[in-house]
């Protein structure tokens, strides 16, 4: 038995009322639903506030953030208002502001292997709103495993991916990407940046795909991986079909309950920035300032990317990009003490794994990057 | 002669270019041609037995080329080859 529509409703949803395809039994499907946003930043914002709008009756909301200033540029759901709150809380209030005729569920916690079931179990819909490869095979595995739609969106930079995984209906995720990357291959947004706008587009597009499956209507993005380029302004699409030795959603498949997901990528199950070369191979900014001001001979090497230098600097340092070190190491001396940076500390313990796997022994990570020295030193650069 | 997009996270290995035009009567040839000349390319797609890594999707049209002869389908002038990334971000 579907819910009924108070007079409220109905003049809420008027405009979907009067859509064949919608009408009042579509309204009341979408009151019965409930789905699970996972992450409530770039992708989750403009999914859960169109879910809400659209009066989807229950939605839940998994983050373990806090709102971040830097957050402000896309994740369009927190506002200046709630900097400083619990990611969740700041959502659960904007949303319930749009409409408090729904139910909002908030897990203020990492989706984990421990969790993902217990959180999943009791929703209909499962939305990929994540950052990281760990939590995006974990989504994966979790939809396959429950047997529930996973509604993918990706993003980078100028470039957006969305496809609906429904295992039982076509491929999963592990059919198109059995596996990750090498750590270190693919740059995060936290890294390479994202245009603000693009993650409202693909997010757009994941909210559409949701309240479709939840209506019954057109045609689902099940087996067809959709393309998005920003600067060219093109949409194109692929086919995707199941891979018969998929090791999850395959007949006989390999993986019957949840891993290690963090094990399998070799990476942590977050997107943070702040690197860390390990024990011995960080020198703090602090450290490193008074070595120099001790009248030290260190040589400096910048890894970011050109254009990063126009934010902030740091003097007598050569500028590197990690993309090209490998084809400079021969202008680089290994008697020499050095130190490496970039941002915040990612890009350069990459470098300095380069140059040690070279020979380089004398050579050290600035930990927090050229933030942490804008932090701690310089307080006239600026942190980004 | 065949196109082949090269998606964002790749193009620092190809002087920023979006699109390459590649030629070879088959796949394997196509990307034998277009690592010649951006040699950098090579590791981040094929593994040491020259085959794609697992990680690398490469389309010929709408189609995944495991689901065609692999490596060994035969290409026209005016098919477009795409490289589809694993991109993970969105919540930060």
């Amino acid at each position: 038995m579907l819910p009924n529509l108070s007079h409220s409703e109905i003049l809420r949803y008027s405009r979907h009322l009067l859509i064949p395809e919608v009408g009042l039994e579509g309204q009341r499907k979408l009151k019965a639903a409930s789905v699970l946003v996972i992450g409530t930043g770039g992708l989750g914002s403009p999914v859960a506030l169109y879910l809400a709008a659209a009066g989807v009756g229950c939605i839940g909301l998994v983050d373990y953030d806090i709102v971040d200033f830097s957050n402000l540029q896309r994740q369009v759901i927190h506002g200046t208002s709630t900097l400083g709150k619990l990611k969740v809380e700041s959502a659960r209030q904007r949303i319930l502001d749009i409409n408090p005729d729904i139910q909002v569920e908030v897990y203020n916690e990492a989706f984990t292997s421990e969790n993902a079931m217990r959180i999943a179990e009791g929703y209909d819909i499962i939305i990929d709103g994540t950052d990281n490869f760990p939590t995006r095979y974990l989504v994966n595995d979790v939809s396959v495993m429950l047997g529930k739609a996973n509604v993918y969106g990706s993003i980078f930079r100028f470039d957006g991916q969305a496809s609906v995984f429904d295992a039982k209906r076509g491929p999963c995720y592990r059919c198109l990407f059995p596996e990750p990357p090498p750590p270190g291959l693919v740059p995060s947004c936290a890294e390479g940046g994202v245009l603000g706008v693009l993650p409202g587009t693909i997010g757009t597009i994941q909210a559409t795909e949701a309240l479709k499956l939840i209506l019954g209507i057109g045609e689902p993005l099940i087996g067809r991986l959709l393309l998005y380029n920003a600067l060219d302004m093109t949409f194109e699409y692929v086919k995707l079909r199941k891979n018969p030795k998929c090791k999850v959603c395959s007949p006989n498949p390999e993986i019957t309950e949840l891993i290690d997901y963090e094990a399998f990528c070799g990476v942590p199950g977050h997107d943070h920035d702040e690197g860390s070369a390990g024990a011995g191979w960080d020198i703090s900014a602090t450290d490193l300032a008074s070595r120099l001001e001790g009248g030290e001979h260190v040589r400096l090497v910048d890894v970011r990317e050109p254009h990063e230098l126009e934010i902030s600097r740091l003097q007598g340092a050569d500028l590197i990009p990690l993309g090209q070190l490998a084809a400079h190491l021969s202008e680089l001396d290994t008697a020499e003490e050095m130190v490496v940076f970039c941002k915040s500390g990612s890009r350069s313990a990459r470098a300095l794994e380069l140059l040690v796997s070279a020979g380089f022994r004398k050579v050290k990570n600035l930990k927090g990057g050229i933030n942490a020295w804008a932090r701690e030193v310089d307080t006239s650069l600026p942190v980004y | 002669m065949p196109v082949l997009r090269i998606p964002t996270p790749l193009r620092t290995y190809t002087q920023g270019q979006s699109e390459v035009t590649v030629q070879g009567g088959t796949v394997a040839e196509a990307m034998d041609e277009l690592t010649a000349r951006f040699p950098s390319l090579r590791a981040h797609l094929f593994n040491g037995d020259n085959q794609l890594r697992p990680f690398v999707n490469l389309f010929l049209n709408d189609e995944n080329i495991k689901e065609l002869q692999g490596l060994e389908t035969s290409l026209k002038e005016s098919d477009r080859l795409m490289l589809i990334p694993s991109i993970a971000g969105g919540r930060v």
